[in-house]
């Protein structure tokens, strides 16, 4: 059995129904961040989307970017909206931005739920298989650094 | 050429509410709720449902345009629509596009309205239990991130962080809302009054800035303005709110996936509101009446700033509860109750407290009152919000 940072339950994620976020899930299986990276204009994206919202090229190509960063912003949740989640928490939420690419991205911070998560203290990502989900998937995770 | 506006052009003549119930308590099924407060707004208007030949409505509404139409025997249906996007986002933005609707001749007599019985539907703050979610939901589902409050409180992490405001100025829009419902027979919170020990210590719902009296509740029940041609205002039984402005959408890439948008800790009014103003052709000071939109008491707090009703390095001076009381406050803020005492019909109680304000005809009157300005759905995207005058302020 993996470890998890939240309780078995919730949903699991899924590129369905339009494939567009693919690369990011098959990614996140070999422990590689993929983000996307417009072959038009050079910048990166993040979420997914099927054009460069800059030069609305739709020629997007996906690259490994390295998983550091910083707390952009943070939330512990207490009340549980999903009976998965009844008795849990609080857990934390953090938004990340990523080092040098523009982008952020979402996650839990691991480790005590009564941490102080102050804002622009340095992360890096860590990978939460879930290996017993069918079919596999993996998480991305954060941790102060 | 003409100058483009909506000033003047039109006016609310009928307002309608059914009786506002706790989540799931509606003995009447939504569809019927919708048609209860529609018959009120007209025969609050003087006029034969008959005769209304348009609907506008917004937060998905199930009761739609032609069965309305149909259920009450409208003579001819000319304008059926629906505003994009989730929660209150749309309440001011329905009102305006029923606005244009009548000021352009493609209606005459346009209903907006929301109607929501969550007993018979789902609810908005519970994560559904699905095996799997796809798109956007997955990259936010699986780390616990799924209620409304979930998504917007990082926003207001970020806001109250970056401007040094503290609690109490979130505690002060609570505990406003909550002081105006006392008098509200309409109102699901009347005879629960809050103090601020109370506010202190409930519960969390978020660490560091949500807790429960921070939350709007959810409601049953439905709302209905009528909208008319400003020239035919005077010839219904009320007196008439003219729409001075209403601005409606969001900020550059506001929809942008997964917590992206450029402009993070906000909500969304930013290129709106100047442009309202400009079609209004007053500023934030010459607002009489605050109606905003609190799904969260911090969405108040950066939708006032961005509406530039309070200056962010001010707040933590401004927002009190004795400058948010109706009648002497500085600035009354939803003096029926809102969203949060009142009740959750998705704002439109709002825009129906701001025409009872503006006819002199509420229960918390304020005695300044011939402006009101309305904020819809902060922080969601699109967002819209509109201002209203007395026939003194045309």
């Amino acid at each position: 059995m993996s470890t998890t940072y939240l309780p078995k339950g919730l949903a699991a994620p899924s590129a369905a129904p339009d494939g567009l976020s693919q690369p990011f899930w098959d990614g996140t299986r070999q422990r590689k961040l993929m983000i996307q990276k417009c072959r038009g204009c050079g910048a990166h994206q993040w979420g997914p989307e099927w054009i460069c919202h800059r030069c609305h090229s739709f020629d997007l190509d996906w690259v490994e970017v390295k998983g550091r960063g910083r707390i952009y912003s943070y939330e512990k949740p207490h009340h549980p909206v999903h009976p998965a989640l009844v008795g849990h928490g609080p857990y934390i939420i953090v938004l990340v931005e990523l080092d040098g690419v523009n982008v952020r991205m979402l996650g839990n911070l691991l480790g005590d739920p009564a941490q102080e998560v102050p804002l622009g203290a340095e992360v890096e990502a860590v990978f939460e298989p879930h290996d017993e989900a069918d079919p596999p998937y993996t998480l991305v995770q954060w941790r102060r650094v | 050429m003409a100058e483009r506006t909506l000033r003047g052009t039109v006016a609310i003549v009928g307002i309608g509410e059914t009786t506002y119930y706790k989540h799931g308590k509606s003995p009447d099924s939504e569809f019927k709720l919708a048609l209860q407060a529609i018959v009120r707004a007209c025969e609050d208007a003087g006029i034969s449902p008959h005769d209304v030949d348009g609907f506008a409505s917004y937060g998905n509404d199930r009761s739609d345009g032609p069965r309305l139409a149909a259920a009450l025997g409208v003579k001819a249906l000319r304008f059926s629509n629906m505003f994009w996007g989730g929660g209150g986002g749309g309440v001011c933005g329905a009102v305006g596009n029923a606005a244009a609707a009548v000021a352009t001749g493609m209606a005459d007599c346009v209903v907006a309205f929301r109607s929501l019985a969550q007993g018979q539907y789902a609810r908005y703050g519970r994560g559904a239990p699905v095996a799997s979610v796809g798109g956007e939901q997955a990259f936010t589902v699986p780390y616990g991130l799924m209620s409304p409050a979930q998504m917007f409180a990082m926003k207001v992490t970020r806001f109250m962080a970056t401007h040094g405001i503290g609690q109490e100025a979130l505690r002060a829009i609570s505990l406003a809302c909550y002081h105006h419902a006392q008098n509200n027979p309409n109102a699901v919170m009347k005879g629960r009054p809050l103090t601020p020990e109370g506010y202190d210590a409930s519960r969390w719902i978020i660490e560091p800035h949500f807790h429960l009296y921070d939350c709007c509740q959810e409601n049953d029940g439905a709302a209905a303005v009528v909208v008319v041609p400003a020239d035919r205002a005077k010839d219904f039984k009320n007196t008439p709110a003219y729409l001075l402005a209403c601005g409606q959408g969001g900020d550059h890439r506001s929809a942008a996936p997964v917590h992206n948008m450029p402009d993070y800790p906000g909500s969304h009014f930013k290129a709106l509101a100047p442009r309202m103003y400009d079609m209004a052709k007053l500023g934030p000071a010459e607002i009489d009446i605050v109606q905003c939109y609190e799904n969260f008491t911090g969405g108040v707090l950066m939708s006032l700033v961005e509406h530039g009703l309070v200056k962010a390095e001010e707040a933590n001076q401004v927002l009190t509860p004795e400058n948010l009381k109706a009648p002497l406050g500085k600035m009354p803020l939803n003096t029926s109750g809102g969203n949060l005492a009142e009740c959750y019909m998705h704002g439109l109680e709002l825009v129906i407290e701001a025409v009872r304000q503006l006819r002199g005809t509420a229960i918390n009157q304020s005695t300044k009152r011939d402006t009101a300005i309305v904020i819809g759905g902060p922080m969601v995207t699109p967002v819209s919000s509109l201002i209203l005058g007395s026939e003194a302020a045309l």
